[in-house]
């Protein structure tokens, strides 16, 4: 972490002192962490299979699970009874959380979904290479189980498809639907989000990378306004794009807030302002 | 896949409103043991369709492996339970969880649309003209 980004950090600490706020930035990860803490809490890279239709384990890979490592804590704490992850490709991250979380046990099951038959294939090898079990549907989404998954799931990790991209390049089969994000790459983010918030319970957390294009910010204010309360656990900028990793969770006091106002938080917005300055400052330092 | 996992499938062909238990059919299914762990099943009974898991156990393979009715808690969670051969919570662990279908079909029970299970992967992706809109 440079001296710039601890600068930024404490002046988005110091604001969150004074505002009570849903967005809590306090736990920003350091960056760079040590390659044996990686290996012994995550997928095995030599072990993870592929296949030429299928996405490799990237930077967004990575980041995604280093966060989810940074939360390891609190995920245990959650004592999930069911993970899911939406769009798994080639199984990195889903094999990765249960080796991270494997001290509970049976107490915990995976399903991870993929609308690539390619890519779920390649998932099974990556989970049985490191002997991990997780039930893998290829669907879209998480098409088929809406409604008998209601309100059932405590985690749910997404690597969505958020390149910008043309319309069109939606719905190609193969690869590119590990990227194809649409206008602004939201278009599949905004259907993602909706189904999601229907399977999580109500302890459940949703960890999901954004871009800097899909205006995670956006995304915040959109899930808060669903009640959903909100904080990024990493920002990573590599040589092509900025990365957030933006965990959700239902909030009381963020619904409650959303009712009454009746018009959206950001509007007057003292529950962003912290987070903004947390973009700006970041955004421009990097 | 496992029966839990059947246990929360349902039809998403377009026109159907159910689509719920999917019936299962099972070409090649295998046993795998894990470690019983009495909070899950007890955190997941409430939510499970029994009749559902009654029948995909027996299609495969395990027509007398649970009761037809859903046992008391009282009955699954008893002192020791776990630790006793042929107990109901066993038995439900084991259809649950060990269970696995690696080849087979799921059919909509309304649409009679069959959805290939190859490789342990049920596939539910729809043709254009099936999806809902």
């Amino acid at each position: 972490m440079s001296a710039g980004d601890s600068a930024a950090v404490s002046a988005v600490e110091g604001k969150l002192a004074e505002l009570s706020t849903s967005c809590d930035l306090r736990t920003l990860p350091r960056r760079g962490k040590p390659a044996s803490a990686r290996t012994l809490n995550t997928a095995q890279i030599p072990l993870v299979a592929s296949h030429p239709e299928v996405y490799e384990p990237c930077d967004d890979s990575f980041a995604l699970v280093d966060a989810l490592l940074s939360d390891k804590a609190q995920l245990l704490a959650l004592q999930p009874s069911l993970c899911l992850e939406v769009g798994c490709g080639s199984g990195y991250v889903i094999t990765s959380l249960a080796i991270m979380l494997r001290q509970l046990g049976s107490g915990t099951q995976y399903l991870a979904t993929d609308i690539n038959q390619h890519a779920v294939e390649t998932t099974q090898g990556t989970l049985g290479a490191h002997g991990i079990h997780a039930d893998v549907i290829a669907t879209d989404i998480v098409s088929g189980l809406e409604k008998r998954l209601a309100g059932m799931v405590d985690v749910v990790v997404v690597n969505p498809p958020y390149v910008p991209t043309p319309e069109e390049e939606i719905g190609i089969k193969g690869i590119a639907a590990s990227w194809a994000g649409g206008l602004n790459g939201r278009q599949v983010i905004d259907r993602i989000l909706p189904a999601v918030r229907e399977l999580l319970s109500e302890k459940g957390c949703l960890y999901m990378i954004a871009l800097e294009d899909n205006d995670p910010l956006g995304i915040c204010h959109l899930m808060n306004e669903k009640g959903f309360a909100s904080r990024v656990l990493l920002k990573r900028c590599t040589e092509e794009e900025s990365l957030y990793v933006l965990k959700f969770w239902q909030d009381a006091a963020v619904s409650t807030n959303a009712s009454q106002s009746g018009k959206s938080p950001g509007s007057d917005s003292s529950w962003l302002s912290p987070f903004r300055s947390f973009w700006h400052k970041n955004g421009s330092s990097s | 896949m496992r029966l839990l996992t059947h246990n929360f499938l349902a039809s998403n062909v377009r026109g159907v409103s159910t689509g719920y238990p999917l019936a299962l059919e099972v070409a090649k299914s295998s046993i795998k043991e894990v470690e019983l762990n009495a909070d899950f099943l007890r955190g997941i009974l409430p939510k499970l369709d029994w009749r559902a898991l009654v029948a995909a156990a027996s299609a495969a393979g395990f027509p007398d492996l649970l009761a037809a009715e859903q046992p008391q808690e009282a009955e699954l969670f008893a002192d020791g339970a776990a630790d006793a051969e042929g107990s109901a919570i066993r038995r439900l662990h084991h259809a649950l969880l060990e269970i696995h279908v690696d080849e087979g079909a799921l059919v909509c029970p309304d649409s009679g649309r069959s959805f290939p299970i190859l490789k342990g992967v049920p596939n539910m992706l729809l043709h254009e003209d099936e999806v809902r809109h």
